[in-house]
């Protein structure tokens, strides 16, 4: 599904370039449930970046389902991410002035969906994470746990192909944190590919497969650094 | 995204910041109302004059004597201009078009009646001058059509000269003397009030004739023609200027058309509205400067929603229309609210004051309202591109 040939990303910071992406090739299957690793700076953000298509590599190739994607415009790839992939962020990144259900709608709204379509869509997909009862309520009134319900609402209620998590748990204690990762996985048991940064090593080890970046590179996932 | 979700995802965040969402409509309103009063009091003023003036009607051409023109040379050297005299005046009577011909001199002189004496404006005027200058009658008749070089000694009263000279006794009948001369009182003018400073109710009419011999005048003063209806101004000049050239031998008088000095005075007056819109439009300034400012804000405050739009698939066009979409938003509501702000006051010095004409003009409500919308748009415009323009992962990151 996901082909990465040669990409490399590398920025100036105050004059000296930094390589955060060096020369990665990675395939990931379809269905696939990958956890990337590492250490702070290694560069997993950046790959995840250029997953998602908010970034474009300096150099390299990334083809999803067969096409190659770096080559597409800005409004192509803006479709491509509103149509096929999911964010999960560490900071929920909620629109504290919209209900539930409004965040939730907002890719289909950016899409132009009809309420009248929009309605069922959203409802389900709060459903199906236990949060319909919730609809109406603004970020504020709701725990961290089911803030980052109604982001995975968000991110899978347009039923992306790929969903790209960036360090979901982060912000969560630990049994909030327990339950995403099972709502994950379970997205992922449906089909969906999922892709997770995190420096949890106890999180990564819970992926079928797992990679590891050490200076933009990839690692052995299993030799600690 | 459809036209509807643009407006409600916009006006939530104008929702969610209630109070510098108020502030800065209020910026705007302020401008914009004090562009529609001040356009209110300017076109008022103009309907005002304008009707003022046009009040003795507007097919009205006033012929005067001498050229007013600069030449070369001094008219000295051809001798001064001819008379205007009451025989020019009956020779215009002819004329297909002439509905009616006033030859007119004017003057001051006391005028005494039962031993009250006042000093007053003497108008020496033709028989026909109520029909010419839409004047009425308050009591008995006007000045007959004798023989305009031998009229009989009559005279007729101003509204004000009656009461001051006669109070509120019927003066009909009565004698009153001007220089020597007495005059049998026939009528009294319905009141007309006050032009420029001019009281047109403390006169007295007179015959031309007698006026003349008055004054010890050869020329008349003025000579007025109501000409007919549907009746093109230029023809009625031309005839004019080929009649009286015919009978003086050269072009030596000045033609005045009521609808020239009605123009003369529009032009003047719209450059008025203008220059008070003008004034107004600088408050507007200060308030689209106040939108451009709290745009900057939410554009800086909201950078991580910015970035997360983008990721869940806004283009950047989508971006720039929200926040463009809040910054019209806030413009033409304070445009509204200038609005009623603007009509309500207006209104409000109409009561209070009913002599300050006022008057609101369509024209400048929507250009108020149009104006309101392109201040929106250009002070949107900056900050909605920045917004645009932001990297989508820089965004998510930002503080």
């Amino acid at each position: 599904m996901i082909e990465l040939r040669a990409i490399n990303r590398s920025y100036s910071v105050g004059g000296q370039p930094v390589r955060a992406l060096d020369n990665i090739d990675l395939d990931i299957d379809a269905g696939a449930y990958l956890s990337i690793m590492g250490p702070s700076g290694s560069g997993k953000s950046t790959l995840l970046n250029i997953l998602g298509l908010l970034d474009r590599p300096s150099s390299g190739h990334y083809r999803l389902d067969g096409h190659d994607v770096t080559a597409l415009s800005d409004l192509e790839q803006a479709q491509v991410r509103n149509q096929r992939i999911g964010f999960v962020f560490q900071m929920f990144h909620l629109i504290p002035r919209l209900t539930a259900a409004e965040n939730v709608a907002l890719p289909l709204l950016l899409a132009g969906v009809a309420p009248g379509r929009r309605e069922p869509l959203v409802a389900k997909a709060l459903q199906e994470l236990d949060m319909g009862d919730r609809a109406h309520h603004k970020p504020e009134q709701l725990s961290g746990g089911q803030r980052q319900r109604v982001a995975i609402a968000r991110a899978t209620v347009t039923e992306p192909e790929l969903l790209l998590a960036d360090e979901p748990t982060g912000n969560l204690d630990h049994h909030s944190g327990q339950e995403v990762i099972r709502i994950l996985e379970s997205l992922n048991s449906r089909g969906i590919t999922l892709i997770m940064v995190t420096h949890d090593p106890e999180m990564g080890r819970r992926a079928s497969r797992r990679i590891k970046l050490v200076d933009g590179r990839l690692a052995d996932p299993d030799v600690a650094t | 995204m459809r036209a509807g979700d643009l407006l409600r995802l916009t006006s939530s965040s104008l929702v969610a910041h209630r109070l510098r969402t108020l502030l800065t409509i209020l910026g705007i309103s302020v401008g914009i109302a004090s562009v529609v009063l001040l356009t209110s009091i300017g076109e008022g003023v103009h309907r005002f004059v304008v009707t003022e003036f046009s009040q003795f009607g507007t097919n009205l051409v006033g012929i005067n004597p001498g050229k007013a023109t600069t030449a070369g040379t001094s008219i000295g050297v051809f001798g001064t201009a001819r008379p205007l005299t009451l025989d020019d005046a009956e020779a215009l009577k002819k004329l297909p078009f002439a509905r009616a011909v006033v030859p007119m001199v004017t003057g001051n002189a006391e005028v005494e009646a039962d031993n009250r004496r006042r000093r007053t404006t003497i108008y020496g005027v033709g028989p026909q001058m109520p029909e010419a200058f839409r004047m009425e009658l308050q009591l008995g008749r006007f000045l007959p059509a004798d023989e305009p070089s031998a009229p009989r000694a009559f005279a007729v009263l101003g509204s004000k000269l009656r009461r001051e000279l006669f109070g509120e006794r019927s003066p009909l009948g009565e004698r009153i003397t001007i220089a020597g001369s007495r005059y049998r009182v026939l009528g009294v003018m319905a009141s007309k009030g006050t032009i420029l400073g001019f009281d047109l109710d403390d006169t007295v009419y007179l015959p031309t004739a007698r006026a003349m011999a008055l004054f010890n005048t050869q020329s008349l003063f003025e000579i007025d023609l109501l000409y007919a209806e549907h009746t093109s101004v230029e023809k009625v000049v031309a005839a004019i200027r080929q009649l009286l050239e015919s009978r003086h031998g050269r072009d030596d008088v000045t033609i005045t058309t009521q609808q020239q000095m009605l123009d003369v005075l529009s032009s003047v007056l719209d450059v008025l509205t203008f220059s008070v819109a003008a004034i107004g439009g600088i408050s507007l300034l200060v308030g689209a400067i106040g939108i451009v400012t709290i745009m900057t804000i939410a554009v800086n405050e909201r950078t991580n929603e910015i970035g997360l739009l983008r990721a869940l698939g806004a283009r950047r066009s989508q971006v720039l229309g929200l926040f463009l979409g809040e910054a019209v938003v806030l413009a033409m509501s304070g445009g509204l609210l200038g609005l009623a702000l603007g009509v309500g006051v207006a209104q409000l010095l109409h009561l209070l004051l009913a002599a300050l004409p006022v008057r609101i003009s369509l024209l400048y409500i929507l250009l108020a309202e149009s104006v309101a919308l392109l201040i929106g748009l250009l002070a949107g415009v900056l900050p909605a591109r920045r917004a645009a323009q932001l990297d989508p992962v820089a965004a998510l990151r930002a503080e």
